[in-house]
């Protein structure tokens, strides 16, 4: 069709292949390790979206970083795994006293940096107070309620925290337990030095990460000599590289309109796995009309979420009723509480005094705030509420005008951090600007509490949020894996940032 | 001669210097700070202040530009606030890209144009000549990207000829950099071509029907004879003109092709750049770009002169 309609461009290709095509059809070898041929290829080439800024996440926030470095080049203590579970990463084991207020580490012998300095005790009192006295971001203060690091031995460390705290080990397992040795902290954001299982060969901003495998990795080496990630900014962009052979992997494709070319085709697979990235529907709790729980309430009624999932994001994704996932230990399945029942949406805005509600929508410019907002302003409109779409740029319009400046009275964002239920809700200052009072003794005991009790108050805790409409989530975010079929060991869900690549191999 | 080129040197160090306050204000004027930014959501008030500091956007704002201008005479322009690391060299890799491309295609389009046009205008009464004139009107309507894209659907992933997207440097492997430099630039040049098969086809028509031309046939030179040796180099001028304008036209046009082609230029950097309020970064882009315009019609202007013997004696 192309052709007949412009003869120049069949021109222009065929001058262009005669002049220079000769050259370039010889050099066969694409830079991506897993090219044609019957050899396994030895390396491998991962698409993701969002290139970090940096490489240092202790002065710069962000996933993208976490997710590139943490696992792959830097390990804590703890770690997370696909069930969404704290295991053994650099401890083999851990303690916990009677007070639950003192953490005794036994550490993985043998261990070291990738710049050869062997791991000790020191090094994790050293990452530890350095993250109170170098890191910069609000990340931090999870370190707060550490009190005092004492080196036992090489192999043996006790962590006694100023209270007990069940957000403290889970925190371990997220960059702010990331282990630094002391002579490797002089360019974090160029050249980090970690004790995992790669080591950064060449960083390339907006463009790529590679990554070399150390062979002195004190555990099971990945199988694969080195790992590429290349950040695309369009999801078209990106099908179009695996399709051709560019590359070998797409992590959380960002289009799952673009996934059933790949279903069909026996050479590659599709993961659907689930994230830790909810879609919300956050309703501004201390701005007219929000501030009435009966109007909050009737929105949720009135959203019909298995249809917001098939139509804005082609099914993928599951329904959630707050920030507490599938994967959080204390996860129950609350969706029960607002069925999708407009009669009742608009008895609640009739009793309300809001039969003719218009309210403004703050839609960042995001795929998938984009896609559900349409969607989203036509249930709404069922039940009698307007609403008006104002497209703000994501992220500086976005993050000045809503998350900054309170100005908003509905809006949709992409929450990816794990177990982020009380940052989002125990804080009114937080952009949402839900009244916490009733939750917040019940959160603060819940965190000292044994895990039993943990898991039991935070339960509460969610059932509480719900019970007072704080928010909607319109959907839990998909984590869609495209990859070569014979590409083993991609993390099927994304429950923290980290992109752990460890298991990576070729079959 | 040497007056014309000292006026043009003059015109230009005054448009740069308006261009760089120009630039700098509307950086100044779009929404969004750059430090909260750059530290995303969970950035503590203190740190915000400390982090504005650093960048120097709480300094006045005469003090910001001229310490940016200043810098820009140094060939300094400044540390990225997302990256941290100094802008210039950056910018030079990723114009060395967008060079690449844009000139590339511009030769390519010029391959095209100058037989084609010339072609068109000498058998503009015949069927050949109506063919290309319609075909490059159509080329012209179509944008780039949507060549670029149906370009990719055709040879990357439906025959599997070329790679889709992405960028190799000459140095690293030279085949592979001629394999992913085909398709965008056939993607500009398809439309570069087209447009300036038009001008070339315009531009030859007109001389066809001067008197000079008329003389030089009736002195017994056959028509193509005379074309070649009185006509071309008239006709140059005005295609001379046009290529300068397009080029500098088609640095920003490629920002387009950059993000279908996935390719490390100027254009990617530039929208990169303004989505983390990278404000120092966008300026000294733009700026570039500015320049590149500027620097553009300059030569053009003296191409003239040396094209045009009349306009070395007038001056």
């Amino acid at each position: 069709m192309m052709r007949r309609k412009n003869p120049l461009l069949l021109t222009a290709t065929i001058a262009l292949t005669a002049a220079l095509g000769l050259a370039g059809c010889s050099a066969g070898a694409s830079s991506s390790g897993g090219d044609s041929g019957s050899d396994t290829p030895t390396t491998a080439t991962i698409a993701l979206t969002g290139p970090p800024t940096n490489l240092d996440f202790t002065t710069t926030a962000g996933s993208a970083i976490p997710q590139a470095m943490m696992s792959n080049v830097y390990e804590g203590l703890v770690q997370l795994n696909d069930a969404g579970e704290i295991v053994p990463s650099l401890a083999t084991s851990w303690e916990i006293s009677d007070d639950l207020k003192t953490y005794t580490f036994k550490l993985e012998e043998g261990v070291t940096f990738s710049n050869g300095a062997a791991f000790t005790a020191e090094d994790v009192k050293f990452s530890f107070d350095r993250v109170k006295s170098d890191w910069v971001s609000s990340l931090k203060a999870k370190m707060d309620v550490v009190e005092s690091i004492e080196v036992i031995s090489d192999t043996e460390v006790a962590v006694t925290l100023s209270a007990p705290s069940n957000s403290w080990l889970f925190s371990l397992a997220t960059p702010v337990g990331a282990i630094f040795t002391p002579e490797g902290v002089a360019d974090l954001a160029n050249t980090p030095v970690g004790t995992g299982p790669y080591t950064v060969e060449k960083y390339t901003p907006n463009e790529s990460i590679v990554l070399d495998t150390r062979d002195d990795y004190w555990g099971e080496a990945p199988g694969v000599e080195g790992v590429t990630l290349k950040y695309f900014a369009d999801s078209t962009a990106t099908t179009n590289a695996l399709q051709t052979g560019d590359i070998d992997a797409i992590v959380n494709l960002q289009a799952p309109e673009l996934v059933s070319a790949f279903e069909a085709d026996d050479k590659f697979k599709v993961v659907d796995g689930t994230s830790s990235g909810e879609v919300s529907l956050s309703l501004n709790n201390q701005a007219a009309p929000f501030d009435d729980v009966r109007v909050r309430q009737a929105v949720l009624y009135a959203l019909d979420k298995q249809a917001i999932i098939d139509t804005a994001w082609n099914g993928y994704g599951s329904a959630v009723a707050t920030f507490a996932t599938p994967t959080d230990p204390y996860y129950e399945d609350l969706n029960d509480v607002y069925p999708y029942d407009p009669a009742k949406a608009k008895a609640l805005l009739k009793e309300a005094g809001q039969e003719n509600l218009t309210v403004e929508y703050t839609v960042p410019t995001r795929p998938y705030a984009q896609a559900v907002s349409e969607i989203v302003v036509s249930q709404l409109k069922d039940v009698g509420i307007t609403a008006t779409i104002k497209s703000a740029e994501f992220p500086a319009v976005w993050i000045d005008e809503v998350f900054t400046k309170h100005d908003y009275q509905m809006t949709t964002v992409l929450a990816v951090e794990a177990r982020d239920i009380l940052t989002v809700f125990n804080d009114p200052n937080y952009y949402i600007g839900y009244d916490n009072s009733k939750i917040e003794p019940i959160a603060a005991k819940a965190d000292a509490a044994d895990e039993a009790g943990y898991i039991d108050g935070m339960k509460q805790v969610s059932r509480q949020i719900v019970d007072d409409a704080a928010s909607g989530v319109l959907f839990l975010f998909p984590n869609i894996v495209v990859s070569k079929a014979n590409l083993e060991g991609i993390p099927e869900n994304a429950i923290i940032e980290a992109l752990d690549l460890t298991d990576l191999r070729w079959d | 001669m040497a007056i014309r080129i000292l006026i043009n040197l003059a015109r230009f160090a005054v448009t740069f210097l308006v261009a760089t306050i120009v630039v700098f204000l509307f950086m100044r004027l779009i929404p969004g700070d750059p430090a909260q930014i750059a530290l995303g959501v969970n950035a503590t008030p203190e740190l915000l202040e400390q982090t504005r500091e650093e960048f120097g956007t709480n300094r006045p704002l005469f003090v910001q530009y001229f310490e940016w201008v200043g810098g820009i005479f140094r060939g300094d322009f400044g540390t990225s606030y997302v990256t941290r690391t100094d802008i210039s060299p950056l910018v030079t890799d990723r114009l060395q890209v967008s060079l690449i491309l844009v000139l590339s295609a511009m030769v390519v389009a010029l391959l095209i144009a100058i037989p084609l046009g010339t072609w068109a205008a000498v058998k503009h009464r015949n069927f050949s000549g109506v063919v290309i004139g319609v075909g490059s009107q159509l080329g012209v309507a179509i944008p780039g990207f949507l060549a670029g894209i149906l370009l990719v659907m055709v040879f990357a992933v439906g025959l599997g000829w070329l790679p889709a997207n992405g960028w190799t440097a000459p140095s690293e492997n030279f085949g592979d950099f001629i394999r992913r430099l085909i398709l965008p630039v056939v993607a500009l040049a398809s439309v570069q071509g087209a447009i300036l098969t038009r001008y070339v086809r315009s531009a030859v028509l007109e001389v066809m029907s001067e008197d000079y031309l008329r003389t030089a046939r009736a002195k017994g030179l056959s028509k193509s004879g005379a074309l070649v040796k009185h006509g071309l180099r008239n006709a140059a001028i005005p295609v001379i003109t046009v290529t300068g304008v397009q080029i500098a036209a088609l640095i920003i046009g490629a920002v387009v092709i950059e993000r279908v082609f996935v390719i490390p230029g100027l254009g990617s950097m530039l929208l990169d750049a303004v989505g983390n309020r990278d404000l120092l970064t966008v300026q000294s882009v733009v700026i570039v770009l500015v320049a590149i315009t500027l620097i553009l019609n300059l030569i053009v202007d003296l191409l003239y002169t040396i094209v045009d013997p009349r306009l070395r004696r007038s001056a």
